[in-house]
């Protein structure tokens, strides 16, 4: 249980084009182990796909490359690996749902075609076995097996995200990314989906990385949170702790700026000012700009990792640098 | 967050239909609708797809013409206004849409985007006039005067947004339909969004029908909300008071499902039976009967109506006093 599944370091990606580099991903640091799960939270532009894509060898050929750091998966470094050798992994070992369920599936092939297709592909089943299983799977995410034959346009879009998850389960993969699996969805079929992942999780011991900007989200399913901003992941810690007490000046900014159903707020405190050019790197810390608790020393010195209690935030207020200004504190 | 004062609502529904024909007969978007707001407040109007909060909002304004039901505005009933009359009535009820990109014209200025209505309804003399309201109205939605001479893809969608209310607000118009304007924005910008519509509407005394598939958003915006479904609104209560009980299964499930911060792990959602129903040639009876653990007899046979269930509270449910 207490095995580590995936773990990588320093990973650094960058988008590079004609007369820009875009650092979308700067050097970030996440363990998950096995049965384990994490939520990877933040705005647009925070790296989160980014950091998915990383994962499964999925960064556009033309611009997009990890330029430092490593992925290592069950002992093996993916970022070092030939493509065929990925290739054995993608969709097998390590499963990625995405946002959207109404493109993901093609539309001329029956749904259960789709799900054995996976099987077959990675020789796990003949073609026998893999069609019975594609029923098997429909059956797990709730739908009867009979709809196998059917096309993905007689599906709602609920169901189109549980077929989905079907695929990306057919292989028993140790690691599941889920990328906004329910952002698309209206919200009693998101309370749906989200317990159908949570369940099967819990069944298949699979590991999962879950990505959405929505908070509330990532709390429903997730153990532990990874606070993304500009490509770094700024606060990581168990969830409860980090959405109850929050450590870093961001994680705290988000939570006051979303409206909360079990408090009546009548007045929101959004962050100040707007996410910073990912083609310029500034020194010091980058969310300098916009906290409220910045001083001089922010704009010259880069905060380092700091590990406090089995959490881990990034900002000089807790290197001791500058003073702790936040309401809370955690020492 | 507004005092409740005795004035007149400024908007009054009544039995609004809007039907569309389709080849498999007649589509119920709205279905018998009817609501009042009153002058300053905001009506959240909340639901999934397909349930009708849009094409209610639309029909409001008359950019989709309703089926039948009257819509009066000020007092004055503009569903049978000839289009002459109903120009002059639309400067005072604008629209807000979700996608300001795609609602801004990409070959015009800020200044232009905003300049327009103003022009249209001849609401200036000159330039200079133009200019310099142009220029209040940037600074009313916090939009830099540099700005003032870039065109919308070279702006964030926050910035997108705070044109689209600058636009909305040109004609001083009393009455604004706020559709899903913030659900594509992130967390941050949604956030400074919704404190400048609420700043704007206390300086202003505007009032909103908010429309949006958010609950946490429409808790936080509306005075009152209204929970539609298929067509119909199916409650209606405060809005603070509709997330502490719900009279309609409906409501409670919807409520139930939405992910909490505070529940971290604690699923504690109602998981509804089945799927949304067609809107196409709707069965006699209530609809959500197919869905819903309470059904009983009647409720397959006869559509309970909105009635009065406490005080403020409404709801459209043969057992909603059960509940």
């Amino acid at each position: 249980m207490d095995e580590l599944l995936l773990s990588i370091r320093e990973l650094t990606t960058q988008y590079i084009t004609e007369d820009s580099v875009v650092h979308a991903v700067n050097g970030i640091s996440l363990e998950l182990k096995t049965g384990g799960s994490v939520g990877l939270v933040g705005e647009s532009g925070a790296g989160k796909t980014t950091t998915a894509y990383s994962i499964m060898g999925l960064l556009p050929k033309l611009t997009g490359k990890i330029t430092g750091g490593s992925i290592i998966f069950q002992g093996k470094d993916l970022t070092k690996i030939p493509e065929d050798e990925m290739r054995k992994i993608r969709g097998n070992q390590i499963s990625m749902i995405f946002q959207d369920p109404m493109t993901s599936l093609n539309p001329i092939l029956t749904v259960g075609d789709q799900i054995a297709e996976v099987l077959e592909i990675h020789g796990t089943a003949t073609k026998e076995e893999a069609i019975a299983k594609a029923g098997d799977m429909l059956e797990m995410v709730g739908i009867p097996r009979e709809r196998m034959h059917e096309y993905p346009h007689q599906f709602s879009g609920g169901m189109k995200q549980r077929v989905i998850i079907a695929i990306a389960l057919a292989c028993n993969p140790k690691l599941l990314i889920a990328d906004e699996p329910t952002t698309a969805l209206d919200v009693t079929i998101q309370a749906q989906v989200l317990r159908m992942i949570k369940e099967l999780k819990a069944k298949l011991n699979t590991s999962l990385i879950l990505i959405s900007h929505n908070l509330g989200v990532v709390a429903q399913v997730c153990e532990n949170v990874a606070i993304m901003y500009a490509g770094r992941i700024v606060e990581y810690g168990p969830l409860r702790q980090v959405f109850e007490a929050p450590m870093h000046p961001y994680t705290e900014g988000l939570l006051n700026s979303i409206p909360r159903i079990e408090l009546d707020k009548t007045r929101l405190s959004p962050i100040r000012g707007m996410m910073p050019d990912p083609s310029v790197v500034p020194p010091g810390c980058i969310f300098r700009p916009r906290c409220p608790y910045a001083e001089q020393e922010c704009a010259v010195r880069a905060p380092r990792i700091t590990e406090k209690s089995g959490r881990n935030v990034m900002c000089l207020m807790h290197e001791g640098i500058i003073a702790n200004k936040m309401r809370v504190d955690h020492a | 967050m507004h005092e409740l004062s005795g004035a007149e609502p400024i908007l009054q529904v009544k039995n609004l239909k809007k039907y569309f024909h389709t080849p498999r007969g007649e589509l119920h978007a709205v279905d018998d609708v009817s609501f009042e707001i009153q002058e300053g407040r905001t009506l959240g109007v909340v639901g999934e797809s397909g349930c009708g909060k849009t094409t209610t909002g639309r029909a409001i304004l008359r950019l989709i013409e309703p089926t039948s039901g009257s819509i009066l505005f000020d007092g004055m009933d503009i569903t049978s206004m000839d289009k002459h009359r109903l120009r002059m009535i639309r400067e005072k009820m604008q629209i807000i849409f979700q996608d300001p990109y795609s609602s801004l014209d990409p070959r015009m200025t800020v200044s232009g985007i905003i300049a327009e209505p103003l022009i249209i309804h001849r609401r200036v003399s000159g330039k200079k006039e133009l200019a310099r309201r142009v220029q209040k109205l940037m600074e009313m939605v916090e939009l830099e005067d540099r700005l003032s001479s870039a065109y919308p893809h070279e702006l964030d969608g926050g910035r997108r947004q705070r044109i689209g209310i600058a636009r909305a607000l040109a004609l001083e118009p009393k009455f604004i339909v706020c559709d899903e304007p913030v659900s594509s924005l992130d967390v941050s910008v949604q956030a400074q969004i919704l404190n400048l519509m609420q700043d704007l509407q206390d300086q202003l005394g505007l009032t909103y029908m908010f429309v949006t598939h958010d609950m946490a958003v429409v808790k936080h915006i509306s005075d009152e909300i209204a929970v539609m479904y298929l067509g119909q609104i199916i409650e209606k209560s405060p809005a603070k008071e509709l997330f502490r009980h719900q009279y309609h299964p409906y409501s409670r499930a919807l409520i139930s499902a939405i992910p909490k911060i505070e529940a971290a792990g604690a699923d504690t959602a109602t998981i509804l039976k089945g799927e949304i129903g067609s809107p196409i040639e709707p069965k006699p009876g209530c609809r959500f009967a197919p869905r819903c653990d309470y059904c009983i007899g009647k409720c397959l046979s006869e559509n309970p109506p909105l009635k009065a269930v406490g005080p403020e509270r409404y709801a459209a449910c043969w057992r909603a006093e059960e509940m």
